[in-house]
């Protein structure tokens, strides 16, 4: 666990840069700092590990205060993930992960084997590893930065803006990436990012700082969507805080209709206005409508139970029909989720 | 062999190895030693200077103020000079070469350390390297490329320069020019020019060499 007591940054010119930040980081989660530039995120970071010293107040780590802790041996022990990954670019690929281990005076040969391990952890094929950093792709450097903070195992993993210097979607590989090895590995991590929406995805608890470096409120994702503290907080949150809360409303135990599935080809005659046609494995081909039987037209799926609402309203969003698909993970139809009982279930999420 | 002047091929033959004192072969191997000394002095006083510079901004401008007037300093004076201190010996032509090697190596250390770009230095810091071990593990290679740039202009200048030292009897090769100057006679210059700009062609090509099997991991431009 980290531990925030009272810790405030001045500069010798009077600025403030974090002014008494008191929050605990609970060990094995995802704490995300976030907040616009000025607020002070970064520098609460790096007086974590004393790259920058606190002016006022401690930081413990499990209870320690880290202003004991000689800065190298302390760094050694925290893994660090920056925005430009800032790898050594006089290294090989291999190399620049075992950085750590060398520092702690491995073998070369069982620094080189935790490299080789981690590189397959973090998803980069093995044939990298003899290279060096320029021959890798932006998003390529960003998983060895990862692979890097993990070689020594540290328990606490601190991440500056990690993802936010590569495109959209190679964005949101690498973030999938970090829940996937987090869900494994458990570690406390202390993620900084200036974008919400990572910090709703990635965060088991966000804090919100405001200019001048004050804590604005700490909550869960949910929390936050649902309960905003104030209007700075509401403001930042943006515009669609609405359909994001949805974001954390199960649809385990929605209602589905069975009776809604006709095998393809089916002529449309019913008494339902849409009927969904499936191939005799029960996988969805399009829904039918009453008034142009003839024609297949579009439809949405969610994972049933897994995916949360907002994919749902998603999928019925993406059908003429305003039904959503609801299937399970091998693809096969669970059942249809109708427009009405979204509607139901929407309704229940706003009430609480 | 006729009655007629030597060609040059003959006249080089005949002068490579006389066994007395100047023949061709002393005067390169005087010439390498004058020309090497400074290199790698200079490089030596060059690097603990700009390190300074790098630590102690403050000590950058004058220093390579001071070392821009002595770079700017004609040789010939400068050789004079020294001679009522070091006499006629290789060190009077040895001492400004150095001075001139530092006057380039110094800025380059200095521009070397600063191509380090900040974010690979961050990590480092991060990572618990210990101030030392971050120059000599992460700094000075990355410094590397733009400290052997600087490192083959030197080269070849005082390859160049040590001819100079021929007007106080302490000049390598150089020596070929003043005796032609004395008598017109052609191939000793030839000679001498040759063997001049092969010697700075063979250590740059080595220079060269030595950047590619020490930085193979500069092959593209502009990427960190």
């Amino acid at each position: 666990m980290i531990t925030f007591d009272a810790v405030t940054k001045r500069y010798p010119d009077g600025t403030t840069a974090v002014d008494r930040l008191s929050l605990e980081a609970p060990t094995g989660e995802i704490t995300v700092f976030v907040g616009p530039s000025g607020c002070g995120k970064t520098t609460s970071l790096r007086m974590i590990n004393r790259m920058i010293d606190a002016t006022e107040g401690k930081i413990l780590l499990d209870g320690e205060p880290v202003q004991g802790i000689d800065p190298p041996t302390l760094r050694r022990g925290i893994g660090y993930v920056i925005q430009q990954a800032g790898l050594f670019p006089h290294r090989k690929i291999v190399d620049n992960v075992a950085t750590v281990p060398f520092l702690l005076g491995w073998s070369r040969k069982k620094a080189r084997d935790r490299a080789m391990e981690l590189l397959e952890r973090v998803g980069l094929d093995l044939s990298l590893a003899e290279r060096y950093p320029f021959q890798l792709s932006g998003g390529q450097q960003q998983r060895v930065g990862v692979a890097r903070a993990l070689a020594a195992d540290p328990p606490v993993l601190l991440m500056d803006e990690p993802f936010s210097a590569v495109d959209p979607v190679v964005r949101t590989s690498l973030q999938d990436e970090l829940l996937r090895l987090q869900a494994e590995l458990n570690k406390t991590i202390i993620f900084v990012t200036h974008d919400i929406d990572e910090a709703i995805k990635l965060g088991d608890r966000v804090a919100v700082l405001r200019v001048g470096g004050q804590l604005a409120q700490l909550a869960a994702p949910k929390t936050l969507l649902s309960e905003p503290a104030d209007d700075f907080v509401r403001e930042f949150l943006g515009r669609d805080r609405g359909i994001r809360r949805l974001q954390f409303v199960p649809t385990a135990g929605l209602p589905l209709r069975t009776d809604l599935t006709v095998p393809e080809g089916h002529d449309g005659t019913a008494d339902e206005p849409w009927l969904l046609a499936v191939t005799p494995d029960d996988r969805p081909v399009g829904w039918i409508s009453k008034d142009r039987p003839g024609q297949l037209e579009q439809f949405g799926t969610f994972l049933y139970g897994q995916d949360p609402l907002r994919s749902a309203l998603d999928a019925a969003l993406l059908s003429p029909s305003g039904h959503a698909v609801a299937v399970d993970e091998t693809g096969q139809v669970a059942g249809v989720l109708t427009r009405k009982a979204l509607d139901q279930a929407m309704m229940e999420a706003a009430d609480g | 062999m006729g009655d007629g002047p030597p060609t040059l091929w003959e006249w080089f033959a005949r002068n490579w190895q006389t066994g007395r004192v100047g023949s061709i072969s002393d005067l390169l191997g005087d010439h390498l030693l004058m020309s090497l000394v400074p290199i790698v002095a200079g490089l030596v006083l060059a690097l603990p200077l700009g390190l300074a510079s790098v630590r102690w901004r403050w000590l950058y401008q004058p220093t390579s103020g001071v070392f821009n007037v002595i770079y700017a300093l004609p040789s010939l004076p400068v050789f004079m000079l020294l001679i009522s201190v070091t006499g006629l010996s290789p060190v009077t032509v040895i001492i400004p070469l150095t001075f001139y090697a530092m006057a380039v190596l110094i800025p380059a250390v200095v521009d070397g350390l600063g191509s380090v770009p900040d974010h690979v230095r961050q990590s480092a810091v991060a990572m618990g390297f210990t101030p030392l071990r971050r120059l000599v593990q992460v700094e000075l290679p990355i410094a590397a490329p733009v400290v052997l740039g600087g490192l083959r202009v030197v080269a070849v200048s005082s390859i160049s320069l040590v001819s100079v030292g021929a007007l106080i009897g302490q000049g390598g090769l150089g020596m070929l020019f003043t005796r032609a100057y004395q008598n017109p006679f052609l191939p000793p210059v030839i000679v001498g020019i040759v063997l001049i700009v092969l010697l700075a062609l063979v250590v740059d090509g080595l220079l060269v060499l030595c950047q590619r099997l020490l930085t193979p991991w500069v092959r593209a431009r502009g990427t960190s």
